[in-house]
Protein backbone atom coordinates (compact mmCIF):
# COMPACT_ATOMS: atom_id res chain seq x y z
CA UNK A 1 0.00 0.00 0.00
CA UNK A 2 2.52 2.41 1.01
CA UNK A 3 4.75 1.61 -2.11
CA UNK A 4 1.98 2.73 -3.92
CA UNK A 5 1.17 5.87 -2.35
CA UNK A 6 5.23 6.37 -2.67
CA UNK A 7 5.28 5.81 -6.57
CA UNK A 8 2.54 7.69 -6.87
CA UNK A 9 3.39 11.11 -5.19
CA UNK A 10 6.42 12.52 -7.21
CA UNK A 11 4.30 12.18 -10.73
CA UNK A 12 1.45 14.58 -9.09
CA UNK A 13 3.71 16.79 -7.28
CA UNK A 14 6.64 17.15 -10.63
CA UNK A 15 6.28 20.30 -11.91
CA UNK A 16 5.84 20.91 -15.71
CA UNK A 17 7.57 23.19 -17.95
CA UNK A 18 4.96 25.58 -18.51
CA UNK A 19 3.89 25.09 -22.36
CA UNK A 20 2.01 27.32 -24.36
CA UNK A 21 -1.82 26.35 -25.00
CA UNK A 22 -3.20 29.21 -26.81
CA UNK A 23 -0.90 31.61 -29.04
CA UNK A 24 -2.48 34.62 -30.52
CA UNK A 25 -0.31 37.19 -32.49
CA UNK A 26 -1.51 40.20 -34.71
CA UNK A 27 -5.53 39.00 -34.66
CA UNK A 28 -7.97 40.45 -36.42
CA UNK A 29 -11.50 40.09 -36.75
CA UNK A 30 -14.43 42.11 -38.67
CA UNK A 31 -17.46 41.11 -39.23
CA UNK A 32 -19.22 42.45 -42.60
CA UNK A 33 -21.79 44.63 -42.04
CA UNK A 34 -24.26 47.07 -44.48
CA UNK A 35 -22.48 50.00 -44.83
CA UNK A 36 -18.19 49.22 -43.31
CA UNK A 37 -17.29 45.89 -41.59
CA UNK A 38 -16.94 46.03 -37.92
CA UNK A 39 -13.97 45.62 -36.09
CA UNK A 40 -14.50 43.42 -33.44
CA UNK A 41 -10.78 42.73 -32.58
CA UNK A 42 -7.85 44.56 -33.68
CA UNK A 43 -4.23 43.59 -33.39
CA UNK A 44 -4.70 41.12 -30.15
CA UNK A 45 -1.77 40.25 -28.82
CA UNK A 46 -2.13 37.08 -25.99
CA UNK A 47 -0.34 34.17 -24.81
CA UNK A 48 -2.23 31.54 -22.62
CA UNK A 49 0.56 29.22 -20.48
CA UNK A 50 -0.48 25.37 -19.32
CA UNK A 51 -2.58 25.47 -16.30
CA UNK A 52 -3.12 29.07 -16.31
CA UNK A 53 -5.99 31.05 -15.59
CA UNK A 54 -6.90 34.00 -17.77
CA UNK A 55 -9.79 35.97 -17.43
CA UNK A 56 -10.61 38.38 -20.30
CA UNK A 57 -12.43 41.67 -19.14
CA UNK A 58 -14.09 44.44 -20.64
CA UNK A 59 -17.05 46.57 -21.59
CA UNK A 60 -19.77 45.33 -23.99
CA UNK A 61 -18.54 45.20 -27.49
CA UNK A 62 -14.68 44.87 -26.22
CA UNK A 63 -14.31 41.85 -28.52
CA UNK A 64 -14.11 39.40 -25.50
CA UNK A 65 -16.21 36.74 -26.59
CA UNK A 66 -15.52 36.78 -30.06
CA UNK A 67 -11.86 35.86 -29.25
CA UNK A 68 -12.86 33.25 -27.49
CA UNK A 69 -14.88 31.84 -30.09
CA UNK A 70 -11.51 32.48 -32.26
CA UNK A 71 -10.18 30.40 -29.92
CA UNK A 72 -13.07 27.46 -30.09
CA UNK A 73 -12.95 28.22 -33.94
CA UNK A 74 -16.60 29.25 -33.77
CA UNK A 75 -15.59 32.84 -35.50
CA UNK A 76 -13.54 32.92 -38.54
CA UNK A 77 -10.09 34.96 -38.25
CA UNK A 78 -9.85 37.91 -40.37
CA UNK A 79 -5.96 38.13 -40.15
CA UNK A 80 -3.44 37.24 -37.60
CA UNK A 81 -2.77 33.79 -36.42
CA UNK A 82 -3.89 31.88 -33.85
CA UNK A 83 -2.55 28.46 -32.28
CA UNK A 84 -4.22 26.18 -29.96
CA UNK A 85 -2.07 23.32 -28.54
CA UNK A 86 0.20 24.22 -31.36
CA UNK A 87 -2.55 23.69 -34.01
CA UNK A 88 -4.95 25.59 -35.59
CA UNK A 89 -8.11 26.98 -34.08
CA UNK A 90 -9.99 24.12 -36.97
CA UNK A 91 -7.13 21.51 -36.24
CA UNK A 92 -7.57 22.38 -32.32
CA UNK A 93 -11.64 21.77 -32.35
CA UNK A 94 -11.33 18.61 -34.30
CA UNK A 95 -8.82 17.17 -31.61
CA UNK A 96 -11.83 18.14 -29.36
CA UNK A 97 -8.71 20.31 -27.11
CA UNK A 98 -11.06 22.13 -25.31
CA UNK A 99 -14.41 21.96 -23.05
CA UNK A 100 -17.06 25.36 -23.94
CA UNK A 101 -19.47 26.48 -21.49
CA UNK A 102 -21.42 29.42 -23.08
CA UNK A 103 -23.36 32.36 -21.42
CA UNK A 104 -26.81 29.74 -21.22
CA UNK A 105 -26.49 25.99 -19.92
CA UNK A 106 -27.85 25.21 -23.68
CA UNK A 107 -28.82 21.87 -21.91
CA UNK A 108 -30.80 19.52 -24.44
CA UNK A 109 -34.24 19.50 -22.32
CA UNK A 110 -35.37 16.10 -23.53
CA UNK A 111 -32.44 14.98 -22.01
CA UNK A 112 -32.19 14.24 -18.68
CA UNK A 113 -28.81 15.08 -16.46
CA UNK A 114 -26.93 12.43 -16.79
CA UNK A 115 -28.11 12.47 -20.44
CA UNK A 116 -26.96 15.87 -20.94
CA UNK A 117 -23.51 15.34 -19.61
CA UNK A 118 -22.92 12.19 -21.50
CA UNK A 119 -23.92 13.89 -24.94
CA UNK A 120 -20.27 14.89 -25.78
CA UNK A 121 -18.98 10.99 -24.79
CA UNK A 122 -21.78 9.52 -26.64
CA UNK A 123 -20.16 11.76 -29.92
CA UNK A 124 -16.71 10.13 -29.11
CA UNK A 125 -17.84 6.45 -29.27
CA UNK A 126 -17.40 5.75 -25.37
CA UNK A 127 -19.35 2.72 -24.32
CA UNK A 128 -22.14 3.04 -22.24
CA UNK A 129 -20.64 1.97 -19.12
CA UNK A 130 -18.25 4.52 -19.43
CA UNK A 131 -20.08 7.33 -20.29
CA UNK A 132 -21.90 6.77 -16.95
CA UNK A 133 -18.78 6.39 -14.69
CA UNK A 134 -17.70 9.54 -16.07
CA UNK A 135 -20.84 11.26 -15.86
CA UNK A 136 -21.26 10.21 -12.26
CA UNK A 137 -17.40 11.49 -11.74
CA UNK A 138 -17.91 15.05 -12.89
CA UNK A 139 -21.58 15.49 -11.47
CA UNK A 140 -20.24 14.51 -8.22
CA UNK A 141 -17.41 17.16 -9.10
CA UNK A 142 -20.34 19.58 -9.27
CA UNK A 143 -22.26 18.15 -6.10
CA UNK A 144 -24.93 17.31 -8.74
CA UNK A 145 -25.02 13.51 -7.84
CA UNK A 146 -28.37 13.49 -6.58
CA UNK A 147 -29.75 15.01 -9.66
CA UNK A 148 -28.25 12.75 -12.60
CA UNK A 149 -32.17 11.42 -13.13
CA UNK A 150 -33.65 15.06 -13.13
CA UNK A 151 -34.58 17.06 -16.22
CA UNK A 152 -32.84 20.35 -16.41
CA UNK A 153 -36.00 22.81 -16.20
CA UNK A 154 -36.23 20.80 -12.76
CA UNK A 155 -33.44 22.78 -11.79
CA UNK A 156 -32.41 26.08 -10.87
CA UNK A 157 -30.33 28.42 -13.71
CA UNK A 158 -27.39 27.53 -10.95
CA UNK A 159 -27.60 23.87 -11.03
CA UNK A 160 -28.43 24.03 -14.56
CA UNK A 161 -24.79 25.74 -15.23
CA UNK A 162 -23.34 23.66 -12.98
CA UNK A 163 -24.87 20.24 -15.68
CA UNK A 164 -23.09 22.22 -18.75
CA UNK A 165 -20.20 22.78 -16.69
CA UNK A 166 -19.90 18.94 -15.82
CA UNK A 167 -20.56 18.41 -19.52
CA UNK A 168 -17.79 20.60 -20.52
CA UNK A 169 -15.77 18.32 -18.47
CA UNK A 170 -17.20 14.99 -19.44
CA UNK A 171 -14.61 13.64 -22.01
CA UNK A 172 -11.46 15.33 -19.70
CA UNK A 173 -10.30 18.42 -21.35
CA UNK A 174 -7.29 19.97 -20.96
CA UNK A 175 -8.61 23.53 -21.59
CA UNK A 176 -11.52 24.86 -20.35
CA UNK A 177 -13.46 27.77 -22.01
CA UNK A 178 -16.39 29.94 -20.26
CA UNK A 179 -18.27 32.78 -22.18
CA UNK A 180 -19.97 34.63 -19.50
CA UNK A 181 -20.58 31.39 -17.56
CA UNK A 182 -22.41 33.04 -14.54
CA UNK A 183 -23.60 36.61 -16.12
CA UNK A 184 -27.14 35.60 -15.52
CA UNK A 185 -27.18 34.36 -12.67
CA UNK A 186 -27.65 36.33 -8.62
CA UNK A 187 -24.58 36.60 -6.54
CA UNK A 188 -24.80 34.48 -4.29
CA UNK A 189 -24.79 31.56 -6.86
CA UNK A 190 -22.29 33.14 -8.54
CA UNK A 191 -19.80 33.45 -5.41
CA UNK A 192 -20.75 29.69 -5.04
CA UNK A 193 -19.72 28.49 -8.30
CA UNK A 194 -17.06 30.83 -8.44
CA UNK A 195 -15.08 28.47 -5.53
CA UNK A 196 -16.68 25.40 -7.26
CA UNK A 197 -14.61 26.79 -10.75
CA UNK A 198 -12.07 27.33 -8.57
CA UNK A 199 -11.62 24.09 -7.08
CA UNK A 200 -12.18 22.38 -10.05
CA UNK A 201 -9.08 24.10 -11.74
CA UNK A 202 -7.12 23.72 -8.63
CA UNK A 203 -7.55 19.87 -8.85
CA UNK A 204 -7.13 19.74 -12.36
CA UNK A 205 -4.46 21.49 -13.29
CA UNK A 206 -6.51 22.83 -16.36
CA UNK A 207 -6.19 25.91 -18.32
CA UNK A 208 -8.97 28.04 -18.35
CA UNK A 209 -10.05 30.80 -20.39
CA UNK A 210 -13.33 32.85 -18.73
CA UNK A 211 -15.12 35.86 -20.21
CA UNK A 212 -16.48 37.92 -17.27
CA UNK A 213 -17.75 41.32 -17.19
CA UNK A 214 -16.72 41.41 -13.06
CA UNK A 215 -14.24 42.71 -11.86
CA UNK A 216 -14.12 40.26 -8.12
CA UNK A 217 -15.29 37.06 -10.27
CA UNK A 218 -11.91 38.14 -12.53
CA UNK A 219 -9.59 38.83 -9.90
CA UNK A 220 -11.18 36.01 -7.55
CA UNK A 221 -10.44 33.18 -10.34
CA UNK A 222 -7.57 34.56 -12.45
CA UNK A 223 -3.54 34.26 -12.48
CA UNK A 224 -3.92 36.61 -14.96
CA UNK A 225 -6.79 39.29 -15.84
CA UNK A 226 -6.75 40.67 -19.91
CA UNK A 227 -8.44 43.82 -19.68
CA UNK A 228 -9.58 44.49 -23.09
CA UNK A 229 -11.25 47.94 -24.58
CA UNK A 230 -14.20 48.69 -26.93
CA UNK A 231 -14.46 49.88 -30.31
CA UNK A 232 -12.28 48.52 -31.58
CA UNK A 233 -11.62 45.62 -29.02
CA UNK A 234 -8.11 45.73 -28.37
CA UNK A 235 -5.51 44.25 -25.19
CA UNK A 236 -5.19 47.31 -23.17
CA UNK A 237 -3.35 45.15 -20.18
CA UNK A 238 -2.67 41.86 -19.13
CA UNK A 239 -2.48 41.88 -15.28
CA UNK A 240 -0.44 39.61 -13.30
CA UNK A 241 -2.47 38.52 -9.87
CA UNK A 242 0.12 37.27 -7.81
CA UNK A 243 -2.87 36.13 -4.77
CA UNK A 244 -2.32 33.04 -3.47
CA UNK A 245 -3.07 29.71 -5.09
CA UNK A 246 -5.71 28.59 -2.71
CA UNK A 247 -8.83 30.85 -2.59
CA UNK A 248 -11.40 31.52 -0.26
CA UNK A 249 -14.46 34.22 -0.46
CA UNK A 250 -13.12 36.57 2.54
CA UNK A 251 -9.98 37.09 0.90
CA UNK A 252 -11.94 39.41 -1.30
CA UNK A 253 -11.54 41.84 1.49
CA UNK A 254 -7.48 41.55 1.65
CA UNK A 255 -5.93 44.64 1.11
CA UNK A 256 -3.98 41.93 -2.25
CA UNK A 257 -6.94 40.94 -3.31
CA UNK A 258 -8.23 44.48 -3.44
CA UNK A 259 -5.24 45.90 -4.81
CA UNK A 260 -5.56 43.75 -8.10
CA UNK A 261 -9.37 44.50 -8.36
CA UNK A 262 -7.95 48.55 -8.52
CA UNK A 263 -5.49 47.81 -11.00
CA UNK A 264 -8.35 46.08 -13.48
CA UNK A 265 -10.56 49.43 -12.71
CA UNK A 266 -7.80 51.93 -13.07
CA UNK A 267 -7.47 49.92 -16.47
CA UNK A 268 -11.05 49.72 -17.27
CA UNK A 269 -10.68 53.33 -17.11
CA UNK A 270 -7.81 53.88 -19.45
CA UNK A 271 -9.95 52.19 -22.33
CA UNK A 272 -12.65 55.14 -21.71
CA UNK A 273 -14.61 51.91 -20.32
CA UNK A 274 -16.94 54.19 -18.02
CA UNK A 275 -17.54 56.83 -20.17
CA UNK B 1 -59.47 15.04 -23.19
CA UNK B 2 -58.41 14.39 -19.85
CA UNK B 3 -60.37 17.65 -18.64
CA UNK B 4 -63.37 16.26 -20.75
CA UNK B 5 -63.68 13.18 -18.33
CA UNK B 6 -63.04 15.65 -14.92
CA UNK B 7 -65.66 18.49 -15.79
CA UNK B 8 -67.91 16.83 -18.00
CA UNK B 9 -70.35 20.10 -17.99
CA UNK B 10 -69.39 22.21 -20.46
CA UNK B 11 -69.10 19.22 -23.54
CA UNK B 12 -72.65 17.87 -22.37
CA UNK B 13 -74.31 21.41 -22.36
CA UNK B 14 -73.41 21.70 -25.82
CA UNK B 15 -73.96 18.46 -26.69
CA UNK B 16 -77.67 18.74 -25.31
CA UNK B 17 -77.82 22.29 -27.60
CA UNK B 18 -76.96 20.48 -30.88
CA UNK B 19 -79.24 17.42 -30.35
CA UNK B 20 -82.33 19.92 -29.13
CA UNK B 21 -81.53 22.09 -32.17
CA UNK B 22 -80.98 19.02 -34.25
CA UNK B 23 -84.29 17.59 -33.20
CA UNK B 24 -85.68 20.55 -33.76
CA UNK B 25 -84.48 21.16 -37.50
CA UNK B 26 -85.38 17.41 -38.35
CA UNK B 27 -89.08 18.28 -38.02
CA UNK B 28 -88.60 22.06 -39.76
CA UNK B 29 -87.23 20.02 -42.75
CA UNK B 30 -89.39 16.67 -42.49
CA UNK B 31 -92.58 17.96 -41.70
CA UNK B 32 -93.87 19.55 -45.42
CA UNK B 33 -93.38 16.12 -47.08
CA UNK B 34 -94.19 13.83 -43.89
CA UNK B 35 -97.72 16.28 -44.09
CA UNK B 36 -98.10 15.03 -47.65
CA UNK B 37 -97.97 11.63 -47.19
CA UNK B 38 -99.97 11.90 -43.71
CA UNK B 39 -103.23 10.90 -43.10
CA UNK B 40 -105.15 14.28 -43.87
CA UNK B 41 -107.22 13.76 -40.81
CA UNK B 42 -103.99 14.39 -38.93
CA UNK B 43 -102.44 16.99 -40.13
CA UNK B 44 -103.48 19.75 -37.43
CA UNK B 45 -102.51 17.14 -34.52
CA UNK B 46 -98.98 18.88 -33.90
CA UNK B 47 -97.78 15.94 -32.11
CA UNK B 48 -98.76 13.29 -34.73
CA UNK B 49 -97.30 15.62 -37.61
CA UNK B 50 -93.99 15.70 -34.97
CA UNK B 51 -93.78 12.00 -34.54
CA UNK B 52 -93.83 11.56 -38.53
CA UNK B 53 -91.24 14.19 -39.28
CA UNK B 54 -88.50 12.16 -36.47
CA UNK B 55 -89.68 8.71 -38.40
CA UNK B 56 -89.82 8.73 -42.49
CA UNK B 57 -87.97 6.19 -44.30
CA UNK B 58 -86.57 8.69 -46.57
CA UNK B 59 -86.05 12.05 -44.90
CA UNK B 60 -84.37 14.99 -45.67
CA UNK B 61 -82.69 15.01 -42.58
CA UNK B 62 -82.72 11.95 -40.45
CA UNK B 63 -82.77 12.69 -36.78
CA UNK B 64 -80.13 10.82 -34.33
CA UNK B 65 -81.48 7.99 -33.01
CA UNK B 66 -82.64 6.81 -36.62
CA UNK B 67 -79.21 7.19 -37.96
CA UNK B 68 -77.90 5.49 -34.62
CA UNK B 69 -80.62 2.72 -35.62
CA UNK B 70 -79.46 2.63 -39.06
CA UNK B 71 -75.85 2.05 -38.21
CA UNK B 72 -76.62 -0.87 -35.89
CA UNK B 73 -78.46 -2.56 -38.01
CA UNK B 74 -76.02 -1.96 -40.60
CA UNK B 75 -73.37 -3.29 -38.42
CA UNK B 76 -75.27 -6.07 -36.21
CA UNK B 77 -77.74 -7.26 -38.77
CA UNK B 78 -74.92 -7.97 -41.88
CA UNK B 79 -71.89 -10.26 -41.58
CA UNK B 80 -68.38 -8.37 -41.23
CA UNK B 81 -67.84 -9.28 -44.80
CA UNK B 82 -70.61 -8.13 -46.15
CA UNK B 83 -70.86 -4.90 -48.52
CA UNK B 84 -73.60 -3.63 -46.23
CA UNK B 85 -71.96 -4.10 -43.19
CA UNK B 86 -70.57 -0.10 -42.51
CA UNK B 87 -67.77 -1.74 -40.39
CA UNK B 88 -66.48 -3.32 -43.16
CA UNK B 89 -66.59 0.32 -45.16
CA UNK B 90 -64.65 2.20 -42.70
CA UNK B 91 -61.83 -0.49 -42.72
CA UNK B 92 -61.24 0.11 -46.63
CA UNK B 93 -61.35 3.88 -45.77
CA UNK B 94 -58.95 3.17 -42.35
CA UNK B 95 -56.80 1.33 -44.54
CA UNK B 96 -56.16 4.08 -47.23
CA UNK B 97 -56.21 6.56 -44.82
CA UNK B 98 -53.41 4.86 -42.52
CA UNK B 99 -51.45 3.83 -46.01
CA UNK B 100 -51.33 7.01 -47.48
CA UNK B 101 -50.84 8.75 -43.71
CA UNK B 102 -47.63 7.27 -43.17
CA UNK B 103 -46.45 7.43 -46.47
CA UNK B 104 -47.26 11.14 -46.58
CA UNK B 105 -45.65 11.35 -42.99
CA UNK B 106 -42.37 9.72 -44.78
CA UNK B 107 -41.93 11.59 -47.81
CA UNK B 108 -42.96 14.86 -45.86
CA UNK B 109 -40.45 14.47 -43.59
CA UNK B 110 -37.96 13.62 -45.92
CA UNK B 111 -38.35 16.58 -47.94
CA UNK B 112 -38.46 18.66 -44.34
CA UNK B 113 -34.78 17.55 -44.27
CA UNK B 114 -33.72 18.27 -47.67
CA UNK B 115 -35.25 21.62 -47.37
CA UNK B 116 -33.74 22.10 -44.13
CA UNK B 117 -30.43 20.80 -45.62
CA UNK B 118 -29.37 21.92 -48.45
CA UNK B 119 -30.31 25.37 -49.57
CA UNK B 120 -30.68 25.11 -52.99
CA UNK B 121 -33.53 22.58 -51.98
CA UNK B 122 -35.45 25.24 -49.84
CA UNK B 123 -35.66 27.80 -53.19
CA UNK B 124 -36.66 24.67 -55.90
CA UNK B 125 -38.57 22.84 -54.18
CA UNK B 126 -40.70 25.31 -50.98
CA UNK B 127 -42.64 27.44 -53.83
CA UNK B 128 -43.70 23.58 -55.51
CA UNK B 129 -44.74 22.12 -51.97
CA UNK B 130 -47.15 25.28 -51.60
CA UNK B 131 -48.39 25.38 -54.99
CA UNK B 132 -49.22 21.48 -54.48
CA UNK B 133 -51.89 22.29 -51.93
CA UNK B 134 -53.76 25.36 -53.96
CA UNK B 135 -54.29 22.84 -56.33
CA UNK B 136 -58.47 21.41 -55.40
CA UNK B 137 -58.15 17.68 -54.76
CA UNK B 138 -61.52 17.13 -56.12
CA UNK B 139 -59.80 18.15 -59.64
CA UNK B 140 -56.41 15.96 -59.03
CA UNK B 141 -58.09 12.64 -57.59
CA UNK B 142 -59.32 11.83 -60.62
CA UNK B 143 -56.64 12.60 -62.98
CA UNK B 144 -54.25 10.72 -60.41
CA UNK B 145 -56.68 7.51 -60.59
CA UNK B 146 -56.78 7.56 -64.29
CA UNK B 147 -52.43 7.99 -64.30
CA UNK B 148 -51.92 5.20 -62.27
CA UNK B 149 -54.54 3.01 -63.32
CA UNK B 150 -52.85 3.51 -66.45
CA UNK B 151 -49.77 2.01 -65.63
CA UNK B 152 -51.70 -1.02 -63.67
CA UNK B 153 -52.30 0.64 -60.24
CA UNK B 154 -55.95 0.31 -59.30
CA UNK B 155 -57.25 -0.36 -55.58
CA UNK B 156 -55.02 1.15 -52.74
CA UNK B 157 -52.15 2.58 -53.97
CA UNK B 158 -53.69 5.22 -56.12
CA UNK B 159 -56.25 5.87 -53.08
CA UNK B 160 -52.99 6.28 -50.97
CA UNK B 161 -51.26 8.31 -52.98
CA UNK B 162 -54.07 11.54 -52.99
CA UNK B 163 -53.99 10.69 -49.02
CA UNK B 164 -50.28 11.03 -48.96
CA UNK B 165 -50.25 13.87 -51.61
CA UNK B 166 -52.84 15.81 -49.14
CA UNK B 167 -51.30 14.48 -45.50
CA UNK B 168 -47.35 15.61 -46.48
CA UNK B 169 -48.34 19.23 -46.71
CA UNK B 170 -48.70 19.99 -42.61
CA UNK B 171 -46.11 17.95 -41.93
CA UNK B 172 -43.49 19.16 -43.88
CA UNK B 173 -44.50 22.54 -42.62
CA UNK B 174 -44.32 21.71 -39.45
CA UNK B 175 -41.44 19.34 -39.21
CA UNK B 176 -39.25 22.56 -41.58
CA UNK B 177 -40.07 24.55 -38.48
CA UNK B 178 -38.77 21.66 -35.89
CA UNK B 179 -35.37 20.89 -37.83
CA UNK B 180 -34.78 24.77 -37.39
CA UNK B 181 -35.66 25.30 -34.21
CA UNK B 182 -32.41 24.45 -31.99
CA UNK B 183 -30.89 27.54 -31.22
CA UNK B 184 -27.64 28.83 -32.34
CA UNK B 185 -25.68 27.97 -28.87
CA UNK B 186 -27.07 24.57 -29.38
CA UNK B 187 -25.40 24.40 -32.98
CA UNK B 188 -22.50 25.83 -31.78
CA UNK B 189 -21.96 23.22 -28.91
CA UNK B 190 -22.28 20.23 -31.61
CA UNK B 191 -19.65 21.90 -33.40
CA UNK B 192 -17.27 22.23 -30.16
CA UNK B 193 -17.73 18.75 -30.00
CA UNK B 194 -17.00 17.95 -33.88
CA UNK B 195 -19.86 16.53 -34.56
CA UNK B 196 -21.12 15.95 -38.39
CA UNK B 197 -24.20 16.67 -39.85
CA UNK B 198 -25.45 13.05 -39.58
CA UNK B 199 -24.89 13.52 -35.66
CA UNK B 200 -26.35 17.02 -35.45
CA UNK B 201 -29.57 15.92 -36.76
CA UNK B 202 -29.72 12.84 -34.60
CA UNK B 203 -28.70 14.10 -31.75
CA UNK B 204 -30.20 17.78 -31.77
CA UNK B 205 -32.42 18.46 -34.71
CA UNK B 206 -34.95 15.17 -34.88
CA UNK B 207 -35.49 15.48 -31.46
CA UNK B 208 -36.31 19.17 -31.00
CA UNK B 209 -38.57 18.68 -34.18
CA UNK B 210 -40.01 15.14 -33.35
CA UNK B 211 -42.49 17.93 -30.75
CA UNK B 212 -43.55 19.66 -33.65
CA UNK B 213 -44.28 16.19 -35.53
CA UNK B 214 -47.41 15.76 -33.53
CA UNK B 215 -49.23 19.34 -34.20
CA UNK B 216 -48.80 18.38 -37.70
CA UNK B 217 -49.71 14.43 -37.32
CA UNK B 218 -53.19 15.69 -35.64
CA UNK B 219 -53.45 18.32 -38.72
CA UNK B 220 -52.29 15.42 -41.13
CA UNK B 221 -54.58 13.17 -39.76
CA UNK B 222 -57.84 15.56 -40.34
CA UNK B 223 -56.66 15.90 -44.12
CA UNK B 224 -56.19 12.07 -44.50
CA UNK B 225 -59.31 10.92 -43.52
CA UNK B 226 -60.95 13.54 -45.78
CA UNK B 227 -58.68 12.56 -48.64
CA UNK B 228 -59.19 8.86 -48.49
CA UNK B 229 -63.34 9.75 -48.89
CA UNK B 230 -62.14 12.00 -51.47
CA UNK B 231 -60.06 9.04 -53.64
CA UNK B 232 -63.04 6.47 -53.25
CA UNK B 233 -64.98 8.62 -54.83
CA UNK B 234 -63.75 8.42 -58.84
CA UNK B 235 -63.04 4.79 -58.87
CA UNK B 236 -66.63 4.43 -59.68
CA UNK B 237 -67.61 4.01 -56.13
CA UNK B 238 -66.61 0.41 -55.14
CA UNK B 239 -65.90 0.49 -51.86
CA UNK B 240 -65.62 2.38 -48.44
CA UNK B 241 -66.98 5.43 -46.72
CA UNK B 242 -67.06 7.56 -49.83
CA UNK B 243 -68.39 4.99 -51.86
CA UNK B 244 -71.14 5.00 -49.44
CA UNK B 245 -71.73 8.47 -49.48
CA UNK B 246 -72.07 8.59 -52.65
CA UNK B 247 -74.36 6.00 -53.34
CA UNK B 248 -76.69 7.45 -50.44
CA UNK B 249 -76.99 10.68 -52.44
CA UNK B 250 -77.80 8.81 -55.56
CA UNK B 251 -80.13 7.02 -53.98
CA UNK B 252 -81.55 9.63 -51.82
CA UNK B 253 -80.77 7.82 -48.98
CA UNK B 254 -80.05 10.24 -46.06
CA UNK B 255 -79.32 7.94 -42.95
CA UNK B 256 -77.02 5.94 -45.29
CA UNK B 257 -74.78 9.00 -46.07
CA UNK B 258 -74.97 10.43 -42.40
CA UNK B 259 -73.83 6.80 -41.25
CA UNK B 260 -71.20 7.10 -43.74
CA UNK B 261 -70.65 10.46 -42.33
CA UNK B 262 -70.42 9.33 -38.58
CA UNK B 263 -68.36 6.85 -39.44
CA UNK B 264 -65.57 8.89 -40.81
CA UNK B 265 -65.54 11.57 -37.94
CA UNK B 266 -65.16 8.44 -35.87
CA UNK B 267 -62.47 7.10 -37.53
CA UNK B 268 -60.25 10.59 -37.52
CA UNK B 269 -60.99 10.69 -33.51
CA UNK B 270 -59.73 7.66 -33.25
CA UNK B 271 -56.78 7.82 -35.55
CA UNK B 272 -56.39 11.24 -33.73
CA UNK B 273 -56.62 9.49 -29.92
CA UNK B 274 -53.52 7.13 -31.48
CA UNK B 275 -51.60 10.41 -32.17
CA UNK B 276 -52.11 11.72 -28.76
CA UNK B 277 -51.22 8.26 -27.39
CA UNK B 278 -47.92 8.66 -28.88
CA UNK B 279 -47.48 12.41 -27.69
CA UNK B 280 -48.29 11.19 -24.61
CA UNK B 281 -45.59 8.35 -24.32
CA UNK B 282 -42.99 10.54 -25.94
CA UNK B 283 -43.92 13.10 -23.09
CA UNK B 284 -43.88 10.40 -20.40
CA UNK B 285 -39.93 9.51 -21.69
CA UNK B 286 -39.00 12.62 -21.33
CA UNK B 287 -39.99 13.30 -18.12
CA UNK B 288 -43.16 15.19 -18.32
CA UNK B 289 -42.29 17.71 -20.76
CA UNK B 290 -42.30 17.75 -24.50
Amino acid sequence: MAETVIAAAPAIAAPAPPRTVIEAEKLNIAFAAADRPVVALQDVDLTVAEGDFVSLIGPSGCGKTTLLRAIADLAPLTSGTLTVNGMSPDQARRNRAYGYVFQAPALFPWRNVQRNVTLPLELIGMTKEERERRAAENLALLGLKDFAKKFPWQLSGGMQQRVSIARALSFNPSLLLMDEPFGALDEITRDSLNLHVHELWRRTGMTAVFVTHSIPEAVFLSTRIVVMSARPGRVLRVIESRLPAQRTLDMRDDPAFVAVAHQVRESLREGHSYD
Amino acid sequence: MISLFRRPLPFVTVMAALIVSWYAAAYFLNAPQAINLMDPDDTNNFWAVVQAAWSMDRPVLPTPDQIAANLADSIFNYPLNSPRNFLLQTAYTAETAITGLIIGTLLGTLIAIGIVHARVLDRALMPWVIASQTVPILAIAPMVMVALGNIGLTGLPPKAAIVAYLSFFPITVGMVKGFRSPDSMQLDLMRTYNANGAETFFKLRWPVAVAFLFPSLKVAVALAVTGAIVAELPTGAQVGLGARLLAGSYYGQTMMMWGALVLASLLALSLIGCVRLGEVALTRARGGRL
